[in-house]
């Protein structure tokens, strides 16, 4: 079954990030976490980073949204430079979605509170309408909408983080693996919602995952990281063949079959 | 019968209608919880009967509780119309044990609102901010926490005088620390969570995030710690009452009464006795409900 | 040979809302063999290993028709029987390093303790019986380990010691609840080989439970698939992939396949039939 290509993919630069390194900690206490990673994602594209744990995948993801202060290189979204802070136009145009479904809403906040806060900061004001838009959108209804985090399964929660990174209308969503907590019959729906709403809104994904299969199906291209480098940049048509060039990708992909 | 079904039916439904159902959905919940602890229940009892009597103190009262009649003076439990007996200066003991309440209640009142409201502020601007900030506040707060109590209120009262509001200013201002290092630590811990990271990417400044995110977290725990320490505020306010710091004769409170009676106490015990077991009373009430209050707001086993 | 027969096992937990039933009539047999426990979130398949080592505190209730470990009935013995059941006849494994291993002792006094409590034994005997176990599960320095204290122990070596600590009484029976699902996948089939010489040399049974389809059909003998707290479907491992019951379908699926792209995954669309037919016997 061949797959029809998804994207109108002008080769339009969406994210560039040019020799990026990121540490924690200073002089001996230092720990490099991401060191020299340098990718590009064009626009409409679906761009897979992949790695054990500890291998640096999601901090790049950290440090693209600015949530790492310690961090040089370049990165660029949409062909112009991001300066160390980020300012609030970033984040309408960038939004990402965290892995632990249990952990990324609010305990004491409903559904609701949630995406109406978001709507409210970036400016939005006809919030109502909005709400229920973006419920139908990742095929909530209404009757979660004043439910709070306790009373929804991991697979509903995972639905509102992604309503919540879809209220600016952002054109690239960092995805820091959106369903490895999540039961494989619900990692399908969600994979598919994410598949639906990349065609719909013409999303550009960068999506981390520790399981390559899963990457092999959302993601048309992909990066292999070990220890903080990226070791490979590969088609995933070439991982599908199992023709990966870096000894440490074959052993990757090995394991995993 | 079918009325409070449907009523019930509604506040316990999964999928709420609006935000004001949610909230009472919540509550609700949390009353039911509540009201299974019967120790809490207990507790919240005592509570409701102490506020009712301070409320209907004059209807409740035998006898004046100033009034004095030296003729009378020492006399025993069950006496003619004294059921808890007279003082040494004649005045009946019940009357001012239940005139007392209000001034008990006054003192637990203001320390609650003053103390965990002034801790939250410090407590979680530290520990959000973290920094410079957080240690100068940190610093602040471990100088106020180095005060002895009592020294602080005869400070208050060589300068401004006896009175049970210095009494309450100097407890308060010793009492504020504790909370702000709870909701500090507590601060520390939610402030790396992913909801917290989530609002930052929608440009949430720090004052909403602190008082819209952080906050509600950091309340219950304060909550739980206030009515737990209410036992200790209400011994502190008669401790200073005992040393004659807080209120002044002839104010029926409860630990200037105990003072008062320190000298009969071993032909007279009940002078000193019956205002020690109306704080004791009071104090395990406060725990009991900080218990049941801690079981449903802080359940170890909450969310996952 | 049957070293474990469960017979309609359940698990209930009443609650405000009414009665919650975990686990729903489970019956099978464990001989000498691997079985894998398949199941989703809810599926009741940890709550049926914990049931069988009593480990269910009240308000759960646990009735069975019978959980007999060689003839041996365990719902009939006491708290005290039962702890002598617990780590030396049965013993558990579970899925976070972290989470069991007690963080403030040394692994050594840990496993020392673990040794000492099912035999009488000096300290030297029981010092020199945990090396042996250390090697035993491939930890090339085991004085080193002996003398660290938890945290310094990578995920893949702290489920190595859990595996030693939990062997060394010399159970009959492991029960592994998802063993390997917080590991790297490198690191999974390390720890798995692992298990697998130690459960095939000490002629054990093996109770694998396990969300990962894939991963119990290449590691285990037989595979029962639980759906919300009933067996739904017993097969043999290397004929999964010819599973009949359209849930285990479902799963197989709606997993994503390297070698098989497609657009979208097949969504598994539940059936309530399936959690109201009566639950399916492994008994053999």
């Amino acid at each position: 079954m061949v797959r029809s290509p998804k994207c109108e993919c002008a080769p339009v630069s969406m994210l560039n990030v040019d020799n990026l390194s990121v540490w924690f900690g200073n002089g001996r206490d230092r720990v490099d976490a991401v060191r020299n990673a340098s990718f590009n994602v064009n626009r409409g594209a679906s761009f897979g980073l992949v790695g054990e744990s500890g291998s640096g995948k999601s901090t790049i993801l950290r440090a693209v949204m600015g949530l790492t202060p310690n961090w040089s290189g370049a990165i660029s979204v949409d062909t112009k430079p991001v300066d160390k802070t980020r300012q609030k136009s970033f984040y309408k145009v960038v939004q990402m979605v965290f892995q632990d479904p249990y952990a990324s809403l609010h305990p004491r906040h409903s559904v609701d509170q949630v995406l109406g806060e978001t709507l409210y900061l970036h400016g939005f004001r006809d919030i109502d309408a909005r709400v229920v838009k973006l419920l139908d959108d990742v095929g909530l209804g209404g009757k979660f909408r004043f439910r709070y985090p306790h009373q929804l399964s991991g697979g509903q929660r995972q639905r509102v983080a992604i309503a919540r990174a879809l209220a600016p209308k952002p054109s690239i969503l960092l995805l820091d693996e959106p369903t490895s907590a999540l039961d494989v019959s619900v990692q399908a729906e969600i994979l598919n919602l994410l598949t639906d709403l990349r065609t719909e809104h013409g999303l550009t994904y960068i999506m981390v995952s520790h399981d390559l299969s899963v990457v092999g199906h959302m993601c048309e291209q992909l990066a292999v990281m070990k220890d903080g480098e990226i070791v490979e940049i590969m088609e995933v048509e070439t991982l599908r063949k199992a023709q990966a060039s870096h000894p440490y990708s074959q052993e990757l992909l090995a394991a995993s079959i | 019968m079918v009325d409070i079904q449907t009523w019930r039916a509604w506040l316990l439904t999964d999928t709420p209608t609006s935000r004001r159902h949610a909230k009472l959905s919540t509550l609700y919940q949390g009353w039911l919880s509540f009201r299974g602890n019967t120790m809490a229940m207990v507790g919240l009892w005592i509570l409701i009967l102490l506020l009712l009597t301070a409320f209907a103190a004059p209807l409740l009262a035998p006898h004046d509780p100033f009034a004095q009649d030296l003729a009378n003076r020492l006399q025993p439990l069950w006496s003619d119309g004294h059921a808890f007996g007279t003082d040494s200066l004649g005045r009946d003991i019940l009357s001012r044990l239940i005139y007392g309440s209000r001034i008990t209640l006054y003192i637990v009142a203001l320390v609650a609102l003053i103390a965990p409201i002034s801790g939250l502020l410090v407590g979680t601007v530290a520990g959000y901010v973290g920094g410079w900030t957080d240690q100068v506040l940190m610093r602040i707060t471990d100088i106020f926490l180095a005060f002895p109590r009592l020294v602080l209120a005869l400070a208050f009262v060589a300068a401004l005088g006896a009175g049970i509001e210095n009494a309450v200013l100097a407890i308060s201002l010793t009492a504020w620390p504790p909370y702000a290092r709870i909701a500090r630590a507590e601060t520390l811990t939610i402030r790396s969570s992913d909801y917290i990271s989530a609002i930052q990417l929608q440009g949430a400044g720090a004052m909403r995030i602190i008082t819209k995110h952080i906050w509600p977290l950091c309340i219950s725990s304060l909550i739980v710690r206030v009515t737990l320490d209410m036992a200790g505020i209400i011994l502190a306010a008669a401790g200073l009452g005992f040393l004659g710091l807080g209120a002044q004769p002839p104010s029926p409170e409860w630990g200037a009464m105990i003072s008062e009676g320190r000298r009969f106490i071993l032909d007279h015990w009940w002078v000193a006795t019956m205002p020690g077991m109306a704080i004791f009373t009071v104090s395990l009430a406060f725990n009991l409900l900080g218990d049941g209050l801690r079981d449903v707001l802080d359940p170890k086993d909450s969310e996952k | 040979m049957t070293l474990l027969d469960v017979e309609n096992l359940w698990v209930k937990f009443p609650s405000r809302q009414g009665v919650f039933d975990a686990v729903r009539g489970v019956s099978f047999t464990l001989g000498r063999e691997r079985l894998g426990i398949v199941g989703e979130s809810g599926s009741g398949k940890s709550m049926t290993g914990r049931a069988i080592l009593r480990l269910i505190r009240p308000p759960g209730i646990v009735t069975a028709d019978q959980i007999s470990l060689e003839g041996d009935d365990l719902m009939l013995k006491s708290e005290r029987q039962m702890r002598d059941v617990r780590g030396q006849r049965i013993s558990m494994v579970m899925q976070d390093p972290k989470f069991s291993l007690n963080p403030v002792m040394t692994i050594g006094q840990q496993i020392i303790e673990a040794y000492r409590l099912h035999n009488k034994a000096r300290k030297s005997e029981a010092y020199a019986k945990s090396l042996e176990m250390l090697e035993a599960v491939s930890i090339r320095d085991p004085e080193r380990v002996m003398r660290a204290y938890p945290h310094e122990m990578s995920g893949g070596m702290g489920q190595r010691i859990m595996i030693a600590m939990m062997l060394i009484p010399n159970p009959e029976i492991l029960i592994a609840d998802e063993p390997t699902s917080a590991l790297d996948v490198s690191v999974q089939r390390q720890v798995l080989s692992i298990i697998d010489k130690l459960v095939t040399d000490r002629g054990m049974g093996l109770i694998f439970i396990s969300h990962d389809l894939n991963l119990v059909a290449d590691f285990c003998d037989r595979v029962l698939i639980m759906y919300s707290g009933r067996i739904v479907e017993v097969c043999d491992a290397d004929k999964l992939h010819d599973a009949q019951h359209p849930y285990t379908r479902g799963l197989l699926n709606s997993l994503p396949r390297l070698d098989a792209p497609c657009d979208k995954l097949q969504v598994l669309s539940r059936d309530p039939a399936w959690s109201e037919a009566p639950s399916v016997s492994a008994r053999l």
